[in-house]
């Protein structure tokens, strides 16, 4: 790792204050994928500045049909939340499914996010639940969040503060895991709302995504055999020694199945 | 007594320290003066060194020196050997290429040693090595092993034509043929036996330090063999005279083969300490180990075999290639030539067997010894061909290893290949697992799975193992440069209590608890009044290690002999103290006593009489203390039955292990508790080169699999809990009646499991490992 | 540099440490508490684990800094009065360590495991939560034994 200066701020204009006052700042949550990335020297940020000194970023608040997480509420913490389990089980289930109960420790959902790793868990949740991402200036549509690989819509000096999470009517999670990293070589989040059923895909291409081959395909029905007669593009697919293309589209017909399956049962 | 002897599954000796997180591994211990080193490596599989420029490195903060192979040279260190000559079928001894600690003018593989940083602090050396700017010359890169000595790839070294190490033939290649040609049936099978990086969890580690005023080297190394280190660093390196080298290896996180061998890491930490005169620490992280650690396995082999129209196995012919890297690594040559063609019988009375192995050089990592060592690779090769020719006589796969395995009343047996097995059963292990494993239900299993839309299949392989390789005479004859017995001291304390010093190195084995039971049971001296001392050139006289299997089988040997020696010279003490004739004295459960008296005395009184000889028998020498050595009559012939049955996901290619079952022959067991941790352990990395792990080189020669995220190491998840049990039998070529276990489960394992897959899918064979991928292609394929 | 100060093993211990150090640094090299082992760098392995203020967490994927004012835990503060901690102890009755080097971290991710779901704990989530361990000696049969019974011996 090289060394940087760090800093821990107290308060989220603390923390905007100091990025912005840094030549290459970086804000660290959980710190679970950067540090690694540090210690590879893959990252070299000048200034650390650590969001782990400011409670009001970490909670979970039900209102009404609405489940509001800060951002720096751990995968564990989420896993384990009884208002999560009631509104959205889904959530917590894949929250509990992250990395392994260490990391679920200290990883968060902020920090998740927007890293935005194309074989992250949450975004497909952000994606196929509609979530809102709250940051210290405004507020983006979860499709809107993900821009590409390792790429948000967030500035530089931007903060997430929270994600709200409509509750859907029945939703799940499939995730078909890397052997080796235990990452998503693909993973679905099936919801059905009142609006109808949406689908978050990732692992399978660049950047989480809204399936919409798929949703087509269902036209409002859990029926997994819909899925069957889906034609994905392979040649948009992610694939390396762990997967190739046409297996990850395979897979993540196989994982939407699943999901809907899960969500019919 | 026998409560903690031979038979008793005690608890080890060695836990508490681990669990109190007190063990003494390499990096926990730190010296006054302490400085870090960081290699420079190259990032190039295959490239010239053009030019190495050191001067930003050596003016970084904290930076004490920077070496480069040009220093190590003009010291005339090194360069790195290879102990075990094969001889090609030209006459020649094999290839063998200069391999230098520190790359000079050439690095053939990526993670090849450039240069070393030495810096106050470790992020010092990071930083430092970071500024040594090197001018690389990149050249193609040769990966593949099947076609690396072909003719069409760019040559690695220039005493190696045609990348070829060597071309071994090995058997009577016209009878064989005379025999393929006449036989009812044929089958073939052409199969890879994927590349494994060993993953001992502890990185390797060195700490040197250097004494100017003994000028004595203290290194403190991961190693399985301390003896062995000492005696190649010094004799074979020029690092210093075996008398002021003392080699220690403390506690060791682990081995399985990766730390037998001796590294560039360890002879550069050992003569920069006493270049820059301070204590040199490197430690590896596990980037380094992915890419320096010499890797296992690596062939791509075909293999035939002969039948009548029974099934019986006339003949057998396999063509290998095997993969040993970039370089020789320091028993590389060994392990597709003598630890793979000689075990190609396996428990089958196959008459005929031919066999060509060629070893070839490739911009990889140097391939050496893994668990298992050349035998996974014979058995893989051998209990996946078997399966084939049953599939090919239409016969169930348990009933063609009936008809051809070796008569239970036909040994010792003389193989054609070499080994003459001294014991074994291999009807009763089968029939055992077979048991075991509910092989009568699994058709009903099956079928019910079947409903479930999951394919069932079930796995047999019957492997056997020849380890503690032995003895010494034959190890010469077959060119290896090193003797291969095993020395033991046994002292006695003035106070009665016993310190045991074994020339093998326990890293998870047990030794402290094993060999303190062995003693136990031989000399009746409380299990907690016997320390096992191992692991210290400065301590135990000479030794040559842990690795394939040895060390109870060999070892433990060497200690009972030297109890033996300590009960023939109590005898005399105690005769005299007891006023009786030698001849009179009987030695049982800690007591010398006179036969048909009630006169006695334990075997401390003894101990203490030699120490203080004030009453002492003339002629005989104070003290109660005895060494001894053993060279073993022959190998260790370990076997047995592994059934997995598995259960496949078709829709994914996901292999969920339902149920294992193990049946092993490793003699008499010491402590039952010990061996079955080992088969567990064996298993595990068998199952872990069946499903999951591969060293992935991109054709550019870049490690592909260089971390946790890309490398797929068994997890909890991925196994189930096993059924073990045993089917000894006694073998007369060891003195204590036991057999190795360390490897049983690591050999056994891949063909059970690859054949279970078969067996789901009803394809002819599937290469390792059996990804979910690779086994959802598989699946679509037999639909 | 920076000056931190943190609870381990229920004593007070401040340093001086660089921007850049790992917790896992900071235990090994400034404090010499070396049952905490460092087997990858990628979080994956899970030799580092230790309690932070009484979760698990891999130590070598925490700045040192990150855990100032905390109470850390590590493999040498379990056991009390020479006794083993009950978990300990199942480590030994079941055999379910060899080399010990992925042992300490192996005995904190047990200790969170029966913190998560009691003293009764079946096989199938013992493995599931062992994830985030490697071990490569004892394919895991006798530690998932040993979390299984260290689990009943910590409930009482």
């Amino acid at each position: 790792m090289y060394n940087f200066s760090y800093q821990k701020a107290a308060s989220v204009d603390e923390a905007v204050a100091a990025m912005q006052a840094a030549e290459d700042g970086k804000f660290v949550a959980g710190g679970q994928t950067m540090l690694p990335t540090m210690k590879h020297r893959l990252a070299s940020p000048s200034d650390v500045i650590d969001l782990g000194g400011i409670a009001d970023l970490a909670g979970i608040a039900v209102d009404g049909d609405t489940v509001t997480i800060g951002a720096m509420t751990t995968h564990a913490a989420v896993a384990a939340s009884a208002e999560v389990g009631e509104t959205i089980p889904a959530l917590a289930a894949l929250a509990g499914n992250i990395g392994d109960p260490a990391v679920r420790n200290r990883g968060t959902l902020g920090g998740s996010i927007a890293n935005n790793d194309p074989a992250a868990d949450y975004p497909a949740a952000l994606i196929g639940l509609g979530a809102t991402v709250k940051t210290n200036r405004r507020e983006i549509a979860a499709e809107d969040f993900f821009t590409g690989m390792f790429e948000t819509a967030l500035a530089e000096d931007e903060l997430i503060t929270a994600v709200s999470f409509p509750k859907p009517e029945v939703a799940a999670y499939m995730k078909f895991d890397n052997p080796a990293s235990r990452y998503a070589i693909v993973g679905v989040f099936v919801a059905k709302t009142g609006a109808g059923i949406r689908i978050g895909v990732t692992g399978a291409t660049t950047c989480a995504h809204r399936g919409k081959r798929l949703e087509q395909a269902l036209g409002g029905e859990l029926n997994a055999a819909a899925i069957d007669g889906v034609d994905l593009p392979v040649d948009k697919m992610n694939a390396d020694m762990h997967a190739s293309a046409e297996y990850r589209a395979h897979l993540v017909k196989v994982m939407t199945k699943r999901a809907i399956e899960a969500c019919a049962a | 007594m026998a409560d903690n002897g031979i038979g008793a599954s005690v608890r080890r000796k060695e836990d508490n320290r681990f669990l109190l997180g007190k063990g003494n591994y390499t990096d926990d211990i730190n010296v006054a003066g302490q400085t870090y080193a960081v290699f420079v490596r190259s990032p190039h599989a295959h490239a010239t060194l053009d030019s190495i420029d050191t001067s930003a490195a050596q003016a970084a903060p904290g930076v004490l020196a920077v070496f480069t192979g040009d220093d190590l040279a003009a010291d005339g260190i090194g360069p790195l050997i290879c102990g075990v000559t094969v001889t090609s079928d030209d006459g020649e001894p094999h290839r063998a290429p200069m391999h230098p600690a520190l790359a000079q003018g050439k690095v053939n593989y990526v993670g090849d040693h450039v240069a070393v940083v030495i810096a106050e602090s470790l992020a010092q050396a990071r930083d430092g090595a970071e500024l040594v700017q090197v001018d690389y010359g990149v050249l193609p890169a040769v990966t593949d092993t099947a076609t690396a000595a072909d003719g069409s790839q760019q040559q690695i070294h220039e005493v190696a034509p045609d990348n070829m190490c060597f071309n071994w033939p090995f058997g009577d290649k016209e009878a064989v043929d005379a025999a393929f040609d006449a036989a009812h049936k044929v089958s073939t099978l052409d199969l890879i036996n994927n590349r494994m990086v060993t993953n001992p969890m502890e990185p390797r580690a060195a700490l040197g330090e250097y004494n100017s005023g003994s000028e004595e080297i203290t290194l403190h190394l991961t190693t399985q063999n301390p003896h062995v280190h000492r005696l190649v660093l010094s004799a074979f390196n020029q690092l210093a005279p075996e008398h002021k080298l003392r080699v220690v290896g403390p506690d060791v996180g682990g081995g399985f083969g990766a730390k037998i061998f001796v590294y560039a890491e360890e002879l550069v930490v050992g003569w920069a300490c006493r270049k820059v005169n301070r204590p040199v620490k490197w430690t590896a992280d596990r980037t380094e180990a992915f890419l320096a650690d010499a890797h296992g396995r690596d062939h791509v082999a075909t293999a035939e075999m002969a039948m009548d129209e029974n099934g019986k196995f006339l003949a057998m012919r396999v063509n290998t290639r095997a993969n040993l890297g970039a370089y020789l690594s320091t028993f590389g040559t060994m392990v597709p030539s003598y630890l793979y063609a000689f075990l190609l019988a396996g428990q089958y009375a196959t008459p005929l067997i031919y066999s060509e192995v060629k070893a070839v050089f490739t911009n990889t990592a140097p391939v050496d010894a893994s668990r298992g060592a050349g035998r996974p690779e014979a058995t893989f090769l051998l209990e996946r061909l078997v399966d084939v020719c049953a599939a090919d006589m239409g016969l169930d796969p348990a009933e063609i290893r009936r008809r051809n395995f070796i008569p239970t009343d036909a040994f010792p047996y003389q193989t054609p290949v070499v080994q003459c097995y001294d014991s074994g059963d291999y009807h009763a292990a089968l029939e055992k697992a077979l048991s075991l494993a509910d092989y009568e239900g699994f058709a009903a299993r099956a079928e019910e799975a079947r409903s479930r839309g999951k394919r069932r299949g079930i796995g047999l392989s019957s492997y056997v193992e020849a380890c503690g390789i032995a003895p010494s005479a034959a190890v010469g004859q077959l060119g290896g440069g090193v003797g291969l017995w095993e020395s033991a001291q046994v002292r006695f304390n003035p106070t009665g209590n016993v310190q045991v010093f074994t020339g093998t190195h326990s890293h998870g084995q047990g030794h402290e608890t094993t060999f303190a039971q062995l003693v136990c049971d031989q000399l009746g001296v409380p299990i907690e009044n016997i320390e096992v001392i191992h692991g210290d050139t400065a301590k135990t006289q000479f030794g040559m290690g842990t690795y394939g299997s040895r060390s109870l089988a060999v070892g433990g040997v060497a200690i009972a002999k030297a109890c033996d020696k300590l009960i023939a010279k109590g005898k005399k003490i105690a005769a005299h103290a007891l006023e009786a004739a030698e001849g009179d004295i009987e030695f049982a459960d800690g007591s010398f006593a006179v036969a048909g008296t009630d006169k006695a005395m334990s075997i401390g009184e003894v101990a203490f009489n030699a120490y203080v000889p004030h009453s002492y028998p003339e002629g005989v020498e104070p003290g109660f203390d005895e060494n001894a050595f053993f060279d073993p009559l022959n190998f260790s012939f370990p076997a047995g039955t592994h059934i997995c049955e598995v259960e496949v996901d078709p829709d994914t290619g996901v292999v969920d292990i339902v149920r294992y079952s193990a049946v092993d022959d490793f003699g008499k067991l010491i402590n039952p508790m010990i061996v079955e941790g080992q088969v567990h352990g064996g298993i595990a990395h068998g199952v872990g080169q069946a499903l999951l792990e591969c060293a992935r080189y991109g054709d550019d020669g870049q490690l592909l699999t260089a971390s946790y995220m890309d490398y797929a190491m068994p997890r909890a998840d991925n196994l189930p809990s096993f059924d073990v049990d045993y089917a000894p039998t006694d073998p007369p070529d060891n003195p204590l009646g036991v057999k190795g276990c360390g490897e049983a489960g690591a050999i056994g394992a891949p063909p059970a499991v690859i054949n279970a897959i078969v067996n789901a899918l009803g394809v002819k064979h599937i290469d390792m490992p059996a990804t979910p991928e690779n086994v959802w292609r598989a699946a679509k394929s037999a639909a | 540099m920076l000056s931190i100060n943190m609870t381990v093993n229920g004593q007070a211990v401040s340093g001086e440490v660089e921007e850049r150090t790992l917790l896992v640094q900071f235990l090994r090299e400034q404090l010499r508490l070396t049952g905490t082992h460092i087997g990858c760098d990628t979080s994956q392995c899970g030799a580092c684990v230790v309690q932070v203020d009484g979760n698990s967490v891999k130590s070598c994927t925490m700045l040192a800094a990150q855990a100032d004012g905390c109470e850390v835990t590590t493999i040498e503060g379990l056991a009390s009065n020479g006794e083993l901690h009950p978990m300990q102890q199942a480590f030994k009755d079941n055999h379910g360590l060899q080399c010990g080097f992925c042992t300490p971290g192996m005995v904190m991710s047990a200790i969170d495991i029966v913190k998560r779901n009691g003293s009764v704990v079946d096989e199938a989530t013992v493995r599931k939560e062992l994830e985030g361990n490697i071990c490569r000696c004892t394919g895991y049969h006798n530690i998932v034994k040993a979390v299984q019974a260290g689990a009943k011996g910590m409930g009482g």
